[in-house]
């Protein structure tokens, strides 16, 4: 299935997180990852959401969360036109003797080491989503103890 | 002026125009019920005996009317109760507001006494729901629920109050009622490219369901059908709106529909779809209904354009205004061939229903209530085979004359239905027709109907089986008649008498012809039982999934 990137604005009320995520799971839309946080109008709320769906699934994703009272403005980002970020903390399990390599690593990518103990460390990357996906790929060898995705948020260009 | 939360319930009714509402008390509703007590000369309240019958006669008053019906119900089991009844209305697109109490704000949370998260529950049947935190704002929030219900797509709206919320303080000011904007103009060239559809086509049928009877565009349906002779069929919720007999009604189309409308719809090489929405009921097969067609579909609801079924060309917007738009731009056309072709498929594919001047048969039923009932009867059904029967041969000339649970299915939902339609149309009959099924699930509140002496008059088709189910088991289930046999002991008109109502039993068609006239001249609510056969079934039938061509006619 595609994935689509779709920026969802609402009015910043109680209870429209719950409103967005239950319409998508009575119409079985699925939602791959979603961030909301408020704008700089403290009564709007961003709703970044990537969506799995054929281009006719995407359209009525659109028009129904549209139709919700709460809506604003929907519109879809596409890569092109837009910038995607997602962010990763990932604490991974090394000691003394790997260290030096994984910091290889997080120096290419341009990821930060925010924790180091003696046996292990938490990683910051901020990046689109496939620089993640490739990061994860270059430390899967190592020990990974605990990991979370912040999941796209995204604002269009120009 | 300084009023409580409940005061300003009942000052927002006042002003919105609301001279009727029903409901049932609760705890949560003290301080509302106690308000409406000072408010009983300007708001008159029906207590039925559950609060989905309730819920039900709102969506009933709503449908026979156009105006918003208000159901009151309070927190906990009185808010799941509406629940039944205000999908119903949500899956149908009407216009209701329902306000539910809550337990105090410092309750909310503890699994107070009769708490439920009523705003959680209503989420996806609703068209929009509020919890009311602060009594300031409850006034300016129940007015936007009216106007949300009743504007674009109708369709059920719920206020959630707590309980210290109808009791705090707050200036109120009275607002001039909201006056919806004007429709935004279609856009000129798209409605010439549909024209333009039109006018090429050679084998045009206009397909409508709800949404004209809710935007009020029946007479326009009908002149364009006559304009460029194009034959009409619709769906059940717009049963009524093209006169019964008109030369180019089709009647019904979708699964119990009329064999000729299904192959109108299967070789029209145009098909004009307004306010309807390609329900599985109706395109039963949608990858293969209207196949070789053209399709134009007109929709208030821009989420209904290319939903179900991919249109060529579309227009957004309320029926009435796209289609007074249209209409100037559509050709006087004719088409002897394809209205002559329509016209055989007429006479050799609708079998003629089943009838009997000694046994009674569903058609003997329903159409000796068409006549007797009359032109300007409201019908009102419960749902299963009764309803499809009644859909088929009730014979509406009028819009808003039908009401009918048509998206949820809900069986029980007619004589709620009934008693909310004849308390919103005092002067027009209205008849009740349902099943012994649906019947047994809110027959309660027949106690309501005698309590206020509302004159509904209920035919109960008893075949002793859930027949519609017991439908499908006999073509699709090898006659394993599961569950479905009921052979209910109930003496319908010792439980008509013991409500307070009159009641009488039909075995044949002249006993049922007395028995409904008696009815319809008693003046007050009564119950007919009418013994049909448990196999008689609903023909035609196309299985779902399928199309026309597999439709089963006997």
């Amino acid at each position: 299935m595609e994935k689509h990137v779709l920026s969802v604005l609402v009015q910043n009320n109680p209870g429209v997180l719950a409103r967005i995520s239950s319409l998508f799971g009575r119409r079985n839309f699925n939602i791959y990852s979603i961030t909301a946080a408020i704008t700089n109008d403290p009564m709007i709320t961003r709703i970044t959401m990537v969506v799995d769906g054929d281009e006719e699934t995407l359209q009525q994703i659109i028009k129904q969360t549209q139709k919700l009272e709460e809506t604003i403005e929907v519109y879809p980002l596409s890569q092109a036109k837009s910038l995607h970020r997602d962010l990763l903390l990932v604490k991974i399990g090394v000691g003394e003797d790997q260290r030096c390599k994984v910091i290889e690593i997080c120096q290419v990518y341009e990821a930060k080491i925010v924790d180091l103990s003696v046996s292990s460390m938490i990683i910051e990357l901020t990046g689109t989503p496939d620089k993640i996906d490739r990061f994860l790929l270059m430390i899967q060898h190592y020990t990974m103890m605990e990991m979370c995705r912040t999941g796209v948020t995204a604002l269009e260009r120009g | 002026m300084k009023l409580t939360g409940a005061e300003i319930v009942a000052e927002v009714l006042v002003e919105q125009k609301v001279d009727t509402i029903f409901g049932f008390p609760g705890g949560a509703l003290l301080n509302i019920y106690d308000a409406l007590y000072h408010y009983q000369d300007k708001i008159r309240h029906i207590i039925t005996a559950h609060e989905q019958g309730a819920a039900h006669a709102a969506d009933g008053y709503a449908r026979a009317t156009g105006k918003t019906g208000v159901v009151l119900a309070t927190s906990g089991p009185g808010a799941t109760n509406l629940v039944t009844g205000i999908a119903t209305a949500y899956m149908d697109s009407v216009p209701m507001v329902a306000i539910t109490g809550n337990v105090a704000t410092s309750m909310i949370g503890f699994d107070s006494f009769q708490e439920v998260y009523t705003a959680g529950i209503t989420m996806p049947i609703t068209k929009h729901n509020f919890v009311v935190h602060h009594v300031e704002k409850l006034a300016d929030t129940l007015r936007d629920a009216f106007r949300i219900a009743s504007t674009g797509r109708p369709g059920p709206v719920l206020v959630d109050i707590p309980k210290d919320v109808t009791a705090a303080v707050a200036e109120f000011q009275n607002q001039p009622l909201f006056v919806p904007p004007p429709f935004p103009e279609p856009d000129e060239e798209n409605l010439r490219a549909i024209a333009a559809l039109i006018n090429e086509s050679e084998r045009p049928v206009l397909y409508f369901g709800g949404g004209v009877d809710a935007s009020g565009a029946g007479e326009l349906v009908r002149a364009l059908c006559k304009k460029a002779q194009i034959p009409a069929c619709h769906t059940i919720m717009a049963t009524g709106v093209l006169s019964y007999g008109e030369p180019l009604d089709l009647g019904m189309i979708g699964m119990h529909g009329n064999v000729s409308s299904g192959r109108a719809v299967q070789h029209c090489d145009l098909l004009i779809t307004v306010g309807a929405r390609f329900s599985d009921r109706v395109a039963t097969d949608k990858h293969n209904f209207a196949k070789g067609a053209k399709i134009v579909q007109i929709d208030i609801d821009p989420s209904e354009i290319n939903k179900n079924v991919n249109s060529d060309l579309s227009a957004v917007g309320d029926a009435k205004h796209v289609l007074s738009r249209l209409l100037p731009l559509v050709e006087q056309r004719e088409h002897p061939e394809w209205v002559g072709q329509i016209q055989e498929w007429k006479k050799t594919l609708d079998p003629a229903p089943a009838d009997s001047d000694t046994k009674l048969k569903p058609y003997r039923i329903i159409s000796t209530i068409a006549r007797l009932a009359g032109e300007d009867a409201i019908i009102v059904t419960d749902v299963g085979q009764h309803q499809m029967w009644a859909a088929q041969f009730c014979r509406r000339t009028k819009p808003r004359s039908f009401l009918t649970s048509g998206g949820l299915g809900t069986m029980g939902y007619g004589l709620g239905a009934a008693i909310g339609a004849k308390i919103a149309c005092p002067d027009r009959t209205v008849v009740h027709i349902t099943g012994d099924g649906c019947f047994h699930m809110n027959l309660n509140e027949l106690c309501t109907a005698v309590t206020y002496n509302i004159p509904t008059v209920t035919v109960v088709l008893n075949n002793n089986v859930l027949g519609m189910v017991r439908e499908w088991q006999t073509y699709f289930y090898g006659r394993r008649y599961s569950c479905t046999d009921l052979d209910r002991k109930t003496d319908y008109v010792k439980l008509a008498e013991a409500f307070g109502a009159k009641g009488w039993h039909a075995e044949t068609p002249a006993e049922f012809e007395k028995a409904l006239s008696d009815a319809l001249a008693a003046g007050g609510p009564c119950v007919i039982e009418c013994s049909i056969d448990r196999d008689e079934n609903v023909y035609p039938m196309i299985p779902a999934g399928a199309t026309i061509d597999e439709v089963i006619v006997d």
